[in-house]
């Protein structure tokens, strides 16, 4: 178990500072899609701050596909999973440790970018907290999509496109409730939304390492 | 240096409609080297993907003792990181070992992104990783792909260290390999 710290550490190190864009990239795109929105739909106040709880949720959703293809793809090409495995670290575990990197690489900072992206759309007080809530409870979920969707289609060819459309229809349990909380302003929504993200995160560890070792017999 | 064993039976192996090897057994105990040759596309990589229990054999088992180390075309080292600290990170999980980089002559590249070396440079980056894992059981493939003669005999002394200390070594490559009491088995023969 000695070497969970070195992966997390890896897998840190990779996806914030290595390849294409890091942190910034989902940051910078969930930002500017806040800041189009108003010019999308005119300034209407009221319109903006109805919906543009949804617009946030829809931004995050896009941000965390952001970095699918290299979640899982680089390492199973370059023989890491194969090195993983003859020294006894199982799939499973590799995929758990990268999903709980890919959450802390987008889900704080989008956390923290929603509040300037809530000034931009005129969001404030109990809807605010419902969103932040809402992100608090949803981007977990969305991380373990991330991850078992790139884990599935590491070994196809053109996975990258096939990755975007196969996570928009798993997220939408999540945007239903994580979303619709807003509508309807209940705490039911928030609950269900993090149900919803619970059995996500406790699945994607075991459908990833199946899809690896299922990738490696191909 | 832990007891190992590693033993084929009746091995077959197939990919995709094709089988290419089917009959082949041998038994390997501590202490002795085994040379898999055939020409190319005839099952070598394969055959180690099966030893090292990464593939699923068409028919037949494997039995082994002790740690796998494989040496295979993919290095498992992070391109646009330096090699110092992609070799650093298997270390980690191997656990501390001498400094096998510099014993392989790359001391003066561990400075370099992995994806600036060369075909041989990598391989010996692979090699270094591999005797810093310290397995007992060594399945190489191709492991003199790209490498020059002084590495050549760099490998082949690091082979026979391995086996004299009571190590395991399953060699494929169709090139000639120096290592004393060196069994070889030519694949073809197995071929279906």
């Amino acid at each position: 178990m000695s070497a969970l710290p070195t992966l997390l550490r890896r897998d840190l190190a990779l996806l914030i500072g290595g390849r294409r864009g890091g942190v910034v990239m989902p940051l910078l795109f969930f930002l500017s899609v806040a800041m189009l929105y108003p010019f999308g739909v005119g300034p209407d106040a009221p319109l903006l701050a109805r919906t543009g709880g949804g617009v946030i949720w829809v931004a995050a959703l896009l941000a965390a596909i952001l970095p699918l293809d290299r979640l899982v793809a680089p390492d199973l090409e370059q023989g890491f999973f194969d090195q993983w495995a003859l020294r006894g670290i199982a799939e499973e575990m590799v995929i758990a440790v990268r999903m709980l990197a890919h959450w802390l690489t987008f889900g704080p900072t989008l956390m923290l970018a929603a509040l300037p992206a809530a000034a931009l759309l005129g969001i404030e007080g109990a809807t605010l907290r419902t969103v932040e809530l809402g992100l608090l409870a949803g981007t977990p979920g969305l991380a373990a999509i991330g991850v078992m969707i790139a884990a599935l289609t590491a070994s196809l060819r053109g996975g990258a496109a096939l990755a975007g459309l196969l996570l928009i229809p798993l997220a939408v349990p999540l945007l239903v409730f994580g979303a619709g909380s807003l509508a309807t302003g209940g705490e039911s929504g928030l609950a269900l939304c993090a149900a919803i993200s619970l059995a996500l995160v406790a699945v994607t560890p075991f459908a990833g390492g199946a899809a690896i070792r299922a990738a490696r017999e191909g | 240096m832990q007891p190992c064993r590693l033993a084929a039976s009746d091995l077959a192996c197939r990919r995709g409609d094709r089988v290419l090897f089917r009959g082949l057994s041998f038994a390997l105990a501590g202490g002795e080297a085994l040379h898999i040759a055939g020409a190319n596309g005839i099952g070598k990589s394969s055959l180690l993907r099966i030893l090292a229990g990464l593939l699923r054999p068409w028919a037949g088992s494997v039995t082994r003792a002790g740690e796998v180390g494989l040496i295979d075309e993919h290095p498992a080292l992070d391109p646009h990181l330096p090699l110092g600290q992609s070799l650093n990170f298997w270390q980690r999980i191997d656990g501390p070992t001498d400094n096998e980089a510099v014993l392989l002559g790359l001391g003066e590249l561990l400075d370099v992104p992995v994806r600036y070396l060369s075909t041989g440079q990598r391989k010996r980056a692979a090699l270094a990783r591999l005797v810093g894992q310290a397995a007992p059981l060594w399945l190489l493939d191709e492991p003199l792909n790209g490498l020059d003669t002084a590495a050549i005999a760099t490998v082949e002394r690091l082979i026979a260290a391995h086996c004299a200390a009571g190590g395991i070594a399953l060699i494929a490559s169709h090139q000639p390999l120096a290592v004393p009491g060196l069994a070889r088995i030519e694949l073809g023969q197995f071929a279906a």
